[in-house]
């Protein structure tokens, strides 16, 4: 694994029964690159970040993930990522503030670190009003921002969002990819699984999974050249149409 | 353990955030208590009692008093006809027909020989044996009466062997006593194993599960944190549920508290690890309460909390010696009825522990953070 990359997979699968989920991917993920997983739904994308996050045993392969192995260090892997599942995962019933230090705490952090960045997060979010109310009674798209805060809380080399954006309103979304873009510029490396088309567009790499195979892998402007297309969903139907 | 203080604040804010746990904590037992004790009973006070007397002689007269005189029988009838009286038991008014024949006096003064007429609805078995237990015991003695008026035997008959009865341990029966620490058990039993069965589950439904499993909190971290909680609460239900049945019914305690409570420290480990498995086991909190609800109502039945264990088949007993309930229903009744001591419990104290290791062993091997 060289230096710079933080995501190495060769050949990583995994077989549901008789069904292959994710078949024999590899790629890597350098540093600070902003990674997008695309693919349709039941491509296998979120089946891939289970098992690099740990949730999910690989049934062959391998894959080394903040340089850790996943067969064998998966708690190693776990101190150094974050992750923001496709389902909203804080807990709506804790405040703001108290799931900023439930899972400051789990990552070890002291508390005068998890006030102090609490602090931070509360003042970048503008969520000021909010923070000692139920996470329940906030605005979808403040959850989610918060939902991303919370994940990149303890400063984490890589963080894993599993269509992040679903069901959120375009200034969100924009919102969102700044922050993304943020914790990029910070050295948290940022892998975004999507099929929002247009946000393929803002990632420094995509993948395109089809039918559990990575199909493509290569920088938005050079797909686009490649398959002779003016954006990232021609690119994204021409492969999910002509598998292989 | 710096973790677990984190987590163990995050589930008693949980817990108590929870409207509907309040009320199950401190309502539940009083109501549970104040309705099944009373409801549980094995008394038959009020036997509904029809009279179908065709002799209408002093005789009669003289029984039928000294049966209404006793308390336990309610006369809801005198009835001119048999048809009359099957009537009345088809209707449930009545669960005892009691019937003179014509003659029954004259029986009696002629040859020392006459018959009354016992009809018992037997709808509920064992009430119909106690009816039938206590009229007869009556009947007998009104014999004893007759015979020795007629006989001019000396008052007290110098019969060779008499019984003189006494019950230990509980010296008037009352069931009070036997039933309320049985349904504390039970309290402690329901609360432990329903909220820890729907606690890692509703984790999952809602997803914050996954959320957890991608930290780097241990296995153990994760299952003292789940049932911590619940053991504090199942040990605080205990002495509310001992503290409200003494009050209100004061039931006697002779042995050690102490000794209750440490028994409950270690059942508490074997209802709460079990309450786990079924979460771990389970996807909804549906299929978990229904899990829950198949093990805790067979848990109960078997427990001897109504019927003895004593009497069950053979093979039932060899199951209840899996049935934890059993071992604390058995317990607490040594104890606070009989005042058993440890080396009397040593036995229950044995098999809970083992238990508890069985128990907290599968629990902790099933829930896996990788599937």
């Amino acid at each position: 694994m060289d230096e710079q990359s933080v995501i190495e997979a060769r050949d990583f699968t995994k077989k549901f029964g008789s069904f292959t989920a994710v078949d024999s991917i590899s790629f890597t993920v350098a540093k600070g690159e902003i990674f997008g997983f695309l693919g349709a739904n039941g491509a296998g994308k979120t089946t891939a970040m289970k098992m690099l996050t740990g949730l999910l045993t690989p049934t062959s392969g391998q894959a080394r993930v903040a340089g850790f192995d996943v067969w064998h260090e998966a708690d190693k892997i776990k101190r150094n990522i974050g992750y923001m599942s496709q389902k909203f995962s804080l807990y709506n019933d804790l405040t703001v503030v108290e799931n900023m230090t439930l899972f400051g705490g789990i990552y070890g952090m002291s508390m005068p670190e998890i006030k102090d960045k609490a602090a931070q997060v509360i003042d970048k979010l503008a969520i000021k009003s909010f923070k000692d109310r139920l996470v329940a009674s906030l605005p979808l798209g403040f959850k989610q921002k918060l939902a991303f805060s919370v994940a990149i809380f303890h400063r984490p080399q890589i963080v894993f969002l599993d269509e992040p954006t679903g069901g959120v309103d375009p200034v969100t979304r924009r919102q969102f990819w700044e922050m993304i873009y943020a914790a990029a510029e910070n050295g948290i490396t940022p892998f975004v699984t999507t099929h929002y088309m247009d946000e393929a567009e803002y990632c420094h790499r995509v993948s395109v999974m089809v039918e559990g195979k990575i199909m493509a892998l290569d920088t938005p402007a050079a797909l686009k050249a490649r398959y002779d297309c003016k954006n990232m969903g021609e690119v994204f139907l021409k492969l999910a149409r002509n598998p292989g | 353990m710096r973790v677990i203080k984190f987590l163990l604040r995050k589930e008693f804010k949980q817990i108590f955030r929870n409207k509907a746990m309040l009320p199950i904590i401190f309502v539940m037992p009083v109501v549970q208590l104040l309705i099944l004790v009373n409801a549980a009973t094995f008394e038959i006070k009020n036997i509904d009692l029809a009279i179908l007397d065709r002799d209408h002689s002093p005789a009669s007269r003289q029984l039928t008093n000294k049966l209404l005189s006793m308390g336990y029988y309610r006369l809801r009838a005198r009835v001119a006809s048999l048809k009359e009286g099957q009537l009345l038991m088809d209707q449930n008014k009545i669960d005892l027909l009691l019937q003179f024949p014509p003659g029954f006096a004259a029986g009696l003064q002629r040859d020392d020989r006459a018959t009354v007429m016992l009809d018992i609805s037997a709808i509920d078995g064992s009430a119909a044996s106690i009816i039938y237990y206590y009229t007869n015991t009556i009947i007998l003695d009104f014999n004893t009466g007759i015979m020795q008026r007629w006989h001019n035997l000396p008052e007290q008959p110098g019969l060779p062997l008499t019984v003189e009865s006494r019950f230990w341990y509980n010296e008037e029966l009352d069931y009070k006593n036997y039933i309320t620490p049985g349904l504390v058990v039970i309290l402690v039993t329901m609360v432990g194993m329903f909220l820890t069965a729907m606690n890692v589950v509703r984790e999952k439904e809602i997803g914050t599960i996954e959320q957890l499993n991608v930290t780097p909190i241990t296995k153990t971290q994760f299952i003292v944190s789940k049932l911590l909680p619940f053991w504090i609460i199942g040990m605080f239900e205990m002495a509310f549920g001992l503290g409200v049945g003494k009050l209100i019914f004061d039931f006697p305690v002779v042995g050690s508290v102490p000794l209750l409570f440490a028994f409950a420290a270690i059942y508490l480990v074997v209802v709460l690890a079990l309450g786990l498995l079924i979460s771990t086991v389970t996807h909804t909190q549906q299929q978990a309460m229904l899990v829950s609800w198949f093990f805790v109502v067979i848990f109960i039945l078997m427990s001897g909390l109504f019927t003895a264990v004593e009497n069950m088949p053979e093979w039932a007993q060899k199951i209840t010696a899996f049935n934890p309930v059993t071992y604390f229903m058995q317990l607490i009744r040594m104890v606070l009825l009989k005042g058993s001591q440890l080396q009397h419990v040593a036995r229950h104290f044995l098999v809970i522990s083992a238990m508890a290791v069985v128990s907290i062993s599968l629990a902790v091997f099933t829930y896996r953070k990788r599937s």
